[in-house]
């Protein structure tokens, strides 16, 4: 990652992000309910009693999923 | 007078799939609907307990979106998520670990898709994410080829069930292949549940009358210009076709056999 950067990888797009945040105040950032999501940063699963203490940063490769429809 | 008739209502062992019991022998997906409204008139018409789902990420601008689980109590159903459109191991146990991790338990529908054409399954590769599932202690229902060698594996690698396809996904043709099936059924030690081909009420009635323990149905409910109806006919289907099993069919024979008694004709 080029230094001075600011972005992370979103559900594989782009998305700005200034620093190092915690990923609690992401999903509350992005309006969703942590009881409905499950979260993949940089390949690995983060339990959901982490959200508090992972700290997301530039570079990050982020996948936040959910249920929808499927046979 | 002749004894008194047996109770009707024949009694049924439920289904278990990893330890729970399980009352209906229907498990119905969530695809393909109009809306979330219209999902949840099927499921509860069906009177499924599990509930099949799909693991996608979430749209990020448009949040106004609701969520399935609104609609689908995971309180009340046993969720059933599938790791549909994954075409390599890799990509089914991290949708598996993903799934878990929304926390409505370890049970997990295992799909690994070998064609885009035939969706039918990459067996090998069903095999080998099935084998690292089942070690990191999910409850692993692999949809798989009628292939009774496939399904034989499958149970020994610790599969909670097996789920032959009976048509290709979506499809609606039915049994393609009864004799399979029934071969499949005959050899299992665990719950065979037929999933995918499913047209209508017939033919669930069909595959649960050969024996098989429950049915797994989507796109015939969905898609069926009357879902609801659709839905409550595929519940009695299955009901129809688990008793008429447990009760026994007659032999079938080429020639007549008089249903009235010869004795006593008038001459």
């Amino acid at each position: 990652m080029a230094s001075g950067a600011r972005e992370i990888i979103l559900n594989g797009e782009p998305y700005r992000l200034d620093g190092h945040t915690p990923l609690a105040v992401l999903i509350e950032r992005l309006g969703m309910k942590p009881t409905r999501i499950a979260v993949e940063l940089n390949h690995r699963v983060v339990p959901k009693a982490e959200y508090g203490r992972v700290s997301i940063a530039p570079g990050d490769r982020l996948e936040i999923v959910n249920f929808v429809g499927g046979g | 007078m002749a004894a008194a008739p047996k109770d009707s209502n024949m009694d049924d062992t439920p289904l278990v799939l990893g330890g729970r019991s399980f009352k209906s022998r229907l498990i119905v997906g969530t695809g393909k609907y109009r809306d979330f409204a219209e999902t949840r008139a099927a499921v509860e018409a069906s009177g499924a307990e599990i509930v099949t789902v799909a693991v996608r990420r979430v749209n990020i601008t448009d949040r106004t979106k609701e969520n399935l689980l609104e609609y689908v109590d995971p309180t009340r159903y046993q969720i059933l998520p599938n790791t549909a459109g994954c075409y390599t191991a890799e990509e089914a146990i991290r949708t598996c670990r993903l799934a878990r991790e929304m926390g409505v338990g370890n049970m997990v529908k295992l799909e690994v898709i070998g064609d885009q054409q035939t969706l039918f399954p990459d067996v090998p590769a069903t095999l080998e994410a099935a084998r690292a599932l089942v070690k990191e202690g999910f409850i692993v229902l692999p949809y798989i080829t009628d292939d009774p060698v496939a399904c034989l594996k499958l149970a020994e690698i610790g599969c909670a069930a097996v789920m032959p396809l009976a048509a290709p996904i979506g499809s609606g043709l039915g049994i393609r292949n009864p004799y399979n099936l029934r071969i499949i059924i005959e050899q299992a030690k665990v719950p065979v549940i037929v999933d995918a081909g499913v047209g209508t009420a017939s033919d669930a009635a069909e595959a649960m009358e050969s024996g098989c323990d429950g049915i797994l149905i989507n796109s015939a409910i969905a898609c069926a210009k009357n879902p609801i109806a659709m839905a409550t006919a595929m519940k009695m289907a299955v009901e129809a076709g688990r008793m008429a099993y447990l009760a026994g069919r007659i032999e079938r024979r080429l020639y007549a056999s008089a249903s009235s008694p010869l004795d006593g004709l008038i001459r």
